[in-house]
């Protein structure tokens, strides 16, 4: 190829490619917007449930959860948000037992790592996707998971697992 | 006076009213100079509010390019969105660098502002919206309009910051390359019009635009106008002299507040002046669109207010330089200059001696076709 043709294609097929893509855009145009527009969409907003953003302890109708107050989760906090406080308590038949007075967990420090979850023995814990945790001071960011009055979910004895036949 | 009825709502009407009524009050050198004041107050004011509805367009069209809403929270769909940014630009301390030169440094601005509002002056707004309408008003502008890139070397250079000073490098070269396009561009029409004078150029594209006059020669010479101008004020594909992934923000990196406010404010109103003048000169400026022979369509026209006429023409070419900046990458220097040396200088060459055998030969559209234009 002569350099003046070379010149000349070189030239037309420049031309061509720049309206290529002109009419590329001109077609992105008009294509819907892509945005969304957060607190606007609140009804509509699809938060993955794999999102941890807020530590809650599950409480069934009897306002009983599952944490025996072992302290793994504590133990596996690699930032010490958790502090789990017990106390002795004395059950009908006269035994001693620990019991979980006071569950508390700091948001602020939380790293959101999971491993209280993972370890958890007795699944007492899971991590929720409610994201809107801002407040104005830093001690409400400081949370009570076991409400009050709750107790420890009894293991039911009166029906033993049935065997398997 | 019958065009005053028929033509109810143009500015003229306004202005010989405000003119006779201070002439019949005070002696000629008064009125001058209420008159002067009055044309400089506007003319600052519009430089000022178009530059803000620029921005305010430029970042909705911006953004509905990239598929985004742009600026809706602030106003009725973010319309005072550039308001807001104005007032915040005003706050800002003005910086002062040190081991900078001083003199320079505050001077280069103001080199920027007033080359561009001295080209803003000779823009024809409307009929009767004409500040200077000199019979050399082509000249004018090419020459006035380069001014701001002494402004840009200067800014560079005093900056003493090595992104600057390599930004308004890049920017000398640039400018200095495409104004030899975009003056051989406008040469090309004005042998076409035969005339440099802004309002008889656009009067004599009453019937037919230069665009269509001259055809291939004049869409010619209309694209490579478009593409030097747009190159010169340093938007687009061609924004190299500020390219922010190697030299910071360019020969303004040092400025802040105000200052910044000027470049920027000059920026977008350059952007507005090469489309306005690429109005005047091949879309016939604030003519209405007019046939020969359809008497009724043209009355109709007419009744349109010229300077509608004339921000719609420029706006589409102001869309237009838009939709380019989002659709190209960014030019490298030796690419930007092989752009201009090696394809539009050539072209325009032979463009310019193809028009001038056109209008030689009578095979302008005009000569050809003399009972449609």
């Amino acid at each position: 190829m002569s350099s003046v043709s070379k010149y000349f294609s070189g030239l037309f097929t420049g031309i061509k490619s720049l309206l290529f893509g002109m009419s590329v855009t001109w077609k992105e145009l008009w294509t819907k917007k892509v945005t969304r527009q957060y607190p606007e969409n609140r009804a509509t907003l699809v938060i993955s449930d794999r999102w941890r953003s807020e530590l809650t302890m599950p409480h069934d109708a009897n306002n009983e959860h599952a944490c025996t107050a072992c302290g793994i989760c504590e133990m596996n906090c690699p930032n010490g948000t958790i502090k789990v406080i017990s106390q002795m308590i004395e059950t009908e038949d006269g035994k001693k037992k620990k019991s979980l007075d006071r569950y508390t967990w700091d948001l602020g420090m939380c790293t959101f790592c999971n491993l209280c979850v993972i370890t958890c023995p007795s699944n007492a814990i899971k991590f929720e996707n409610t994201f809107e945790n801002a407040v104005f001071t830093r001690e409400k960011l400081k949370q009570q998971l076991n409400r009050e009055g709750s107790k420890l979910r009894e293991k039911k004895k009166e029906q033993p697992a049935t065997p398997k036949e | 006076m019958i065009l005053n009825y028929s033509q109810p709502l143009e500015v003229t009407n306004l202005t010989s009213w405000l003119d006779a009524t201070l002439r019949s009050s005070m002696p000629e050198f008064w009125v001058l100079l209420i008159e002067f004041v009055l044309v400089g107050v506007a003319f600052l004011a519009a430089y000022a509010v178009i530059a803000l509805i620029l921005i305010y367009a430029e970042r909705k069209i911006t953004a509905f390019f990239q598929a985004r809403f742009g600026p809706n929270r602030v106003g009725k769909w973010g319309l005072l969105q550039s308001v807001a940014d104005m007032i915040k630009i005003l706050l800002k301390e003005i910086i002062k660098i040190n081991r900078s030169d001083r003199f320079l440094f505050f001077t280069a601005p103001f080199f920027m502002i007033v080359a561009s509002m001295a080209t803003f002056g000779a823009i024809a707004f409307g009929k009767g919206l004409h500040a200077i309408d000199f019979n050399i008003g082509v000249l004018y502008v090419t020459a006035v309009s380069s001014l701001g890139i002494i402004g840009v070397l200067l800014a560079g250079w005093s900056s003493n910051n090595k992104y600057s000073m390599i930004g308004a490098m890049r920017s000398g070269a640039q400018f200095v390359s495409y104004e030899l396009s975009a003056g051989f561009a406008l040469m090309t029409i004005v042998v076409l019009a035969g005339t440099m004078q802004f309002s008889t150029m656009i009067e004599d594209q009453r019937y037919c635009w230069n665009l269509f006059n001259g055809h291939i020669s004049s869409l010619i010479a209309f694209i490579i106008y478009l593409i030097s101008g747009h190159a010169e004020t340093n938007r687009g594909p061609f924004d190299l002299p500020e390219a922010e992934s190697e030299l910071t923000a360019g020969y303004h990196t040092e400025y802040s507040g105000l200052q910044f406010g000027f470049y920027y404010l000059a920026e977008y109103l350059n952007m507005f002046i090469i489309a306005s003048i690429a109005t005047a000169v091949f879309l016939g400026g604030y003519m209405p669109v007019q046939i020969k022979g359809w008497d009724a369509f043209n009355g109709i026209m007419e009744y349109i207010p010229s300077y509608v006429w004339f921000f719609g023409k420029t706006g589409v070419l102001i869309f237009l330089s838009l939709w380019v900046r989002w659709s190209f990458p960014r030019l490298r220097i030796d690419q930007l200059l092989n752009l201009e040396w090696k394809y539009l200088l050539p072209i325009n060459l032979v463009n310019i001696v193809v028009m001038v055998i056109l209008v030689l030969s009578g095979l302008t559209l005009k000569d050809l076709l003399p009972s449609f234009f």
